[in-house]
């Protein structure tokens, strides 16, 4: 792709490492001039100093209803922009909006060249997600494990139990009150710190 | 229970009638099983709502209309059976800009003719001397916050698209946006002004019920195709959020309404504030003096919830004048068919209103409304974008 047809992109997120997951992919796909903006005050002026041909945003951020102001014709908007979708692309809005990410674009760019940007968007979008929550789930696997150490050890001295005996009082204990071990030892902790 | 409801809402006080439906188990007394999403734009609740991941939503009365009208976005029908609240918003400036009205005021600071005619010598004035134009804050181009702005300042004089800048701000942006100067004033509803008096970067100038009576702010909207196939689901809400609003207006239960609300998967802000508002008794500039409505904020009092046709004719006739909307008889029948006074009264069994009060928008300047005159009423204002 030349570089007088890569439309210009700008990327509005105040994540810095979606944002530059997304970056590198619309690289990889061709599309060279992209900026990123992660700072949301003067939004508005910033986006007209660039001039994109493409916005995307992140659906998180309270500032895309700022972007709707540029659907109004107004003096304060030189360039109206459209959202991407329209009545027909039901479906695409539901994967941009399931995925978190939206994307508009500035009067002018055909719609038809939109669409491989949006969706490799969406990809993206979807890609750190779920990054986000396998990093959420070792994190939480971990505070569990360390919770479980403790209510094991204060089992084994209060009750005089061996670790696997304690393990398996937490665990048969959690099976029956249908909760998670962590939970039960958690409530362990909390009750000690109670009755200290 | 019914099958579960996904309900989106914004961050703000006017969400209450359905936070406190969901809280305080009306909505499970009516069967309805509600998981309440908070959400962190408007475009997100119309979006949302629109494509079906939500099956109501706390919106904007002038989104459903838009929605409804195919504005700005794609065109998806929109009913809405309860208001969530009347009113509720304010004008705030900055304590330089309001200094700067009060030296060239002529009357009474809380009458808004007086303080519209006051701005648009402070813009006069700083138009000959080279000055930038003031720049006012509002939430959304569909928003009560955006006409009350508009209108309160164009019966003065000024006209909003050519004499100051008007941008979008979302409402937690506001009172950060007015201490950096990068606004002059905003108009925002509850609990924003409050907190911008609070941290002393603002003085709030004008309730919104100074510019308008009676004004629709939040509605609980629903996509009309979605309400004509679950009547029960619908009536059932109404009924939920009646409850919830009645609820709200008992003095008694205030304090654990804003404990309520003040949790940070709600509002999130302190309880104070929000005891403040629902109580009409805001705080209005840092020296701590306290100005009190009972208008300030309706929830359940006043026939509130019901919707009335006469608003949504008022919020379509401000699209035609401010140039977001075409003018026709079709599209105002549209926009007056999304607000459904029939649906509110077939929930809780009522024949027409019981309260007898008045409907009428009020607002502070030009004729009484006349909703089945549109062009005739616009014709009496000089600053218009059309017909």
């Amino acid at each position: 792709m030349g570089a007088e047809s890569s439309p210009k992109i700008v990327i509005v997120d105040e994540s810095p490492i979606r944002a530059a997951i997304l970056e590198e992919g619309l690289r990889e796909a061709g599309f060279t001039d992209v900026v990123r903006i992660g700072e949301m005050q003067s939004l508005l002026s910033r986006i007209y100093a660039l001039d994109p041909d493409v916005i995307v945003i992140d659906l998180e951020n309270p500032s895309r209803d700022i972007l709707e102001q540029m659907f109004q014709v107004s003096r304060a908007v030189r360039r109206p922009i459209a959202m991407f979708v329209d009545q027909s692309d039901a479906a695409s809005i539901q994967a941009s909006v399931d995925a978190g990410v939206s994307a508009y674009i500035v009067d002018g760019l055909k719609k038809e060249r939109l669409k491989p940007i949006l969706d490799l968007c969406i990809s993206r979008f979807n890609a750190f997600s779920r990054l986000q929550d396998e990093l959420d789930r070792t994190k939480s696997a971990l505070e569990d494990r360390k919770v479980i150490d403790r209510a094991k050890g204060i089992l084994m001295k209060l009750k005089g139990l061996t670790e696997d005996e304690a393990y398996v009082l937490l665990r048969s204990t959690a099976m029956r009150e249908k909760k998670k071990i962590g939970e039960i030892a958690q409530s362990i902790l909390t009750a000690s710190e109670l009755l200290k | 229970m019914s099958k579960p409801l996904h309900i989106g809402f914004i961050p703000l006080i006017d969400a209450a009638a359905l936070i406190v439906a969901v809280e305080k188990g009306f909505a499970a007394a009516e069967g309805l099983d509600v998981t309440l999403a908070r959400e962190a734009s408007w475009s997100n609740v119309r979006d949302k709502l629109n494509i079906g991941l939500f099956d109501a939503a706390h919106l904007l009365a002038p989104v459903a209309i838009a929605s409804s009208l195919g504005l700005g976005h794609i065109k998806v029908p929109i009913v809405a059976p309860v208001n969530l609240g009347l009113n509720g918003n304010a004008i705030t400036v900055s304590p330089a800009l309001h200094t700067a009205i009060m030296a060239e005021i002529d009357g009474d600071r809380f009458d808004p003719m007086a303080t519209a005619l006051a701005l648009s010598r402070v813009v006069a004035a700083r138009r000959s001397s080279g000055a930038e134009p003031l720049t006012f804050g509002m939430t959304f181009p569909f928003s009560s916050h955006n006409y009350q702005l508009r209108f309160w300042m164009a019966a003065g004089g000024v006209d909003p698209d050519e004499d100051v800048r008007l941008v979008v701000l979302p409402p937690p942006y506001m009172v950060d946006s007015i201490a950096s100067g990068q606004v002059d004033g905003f108009c925002v509803g509850a609990p924003w002004n409050s907190i911008a008096a609070d941290r002393g970067v603002g003085q709030i100038m004008h309730f919104g019920s100074d510019i308008l009576v009676r004004s629709a702010e939040k509605v609980l909207a629903l996509r009309q195709a979605w309400s004509g196939k679950n009547p029960e689901l619908v009536a059932a809400l109404v009924r939920a959020i009646f409850c919830g609003a009645e609820f709200i207006e008992q003095p008694d239960n205030r304090v654990e309404v804003a404990r309520m609300l003040a949790r940070p998967e709600h509002i999130g802000v302190d309880a104070d504030v929000i005891l403040r508002t629902l109580e009409g008794r805001l705080k209005i500039s840092a020296d701590g003096t306290i100005r009190e409505s009972s208008r300030y904020l309706l929830v359940g009092r006043e026939d509130a919830p019901r919707p009335e046709p006469v608003q949504a004719a008022w919020l379509y006739a401000q699209m035609v004048r401010w140039g977001q909307a075409a003018i026709s008889s079709e599209a105002l029948a549209t926009a007056k068919a999304v607000f459904r006074p029939d649906l509110y009264d077939a929930a809780l069994g009522r024949k027409g209103e019981l309260e007898p009060v008045s409907h009428a928008v009020g607002a502070f300047a030009g004729p009484t409304f006349d909703a089945d005159d549109i062009a005739g009423h616009l014709a009496v204002f000089n600053i218009r974008r059309s017909p």
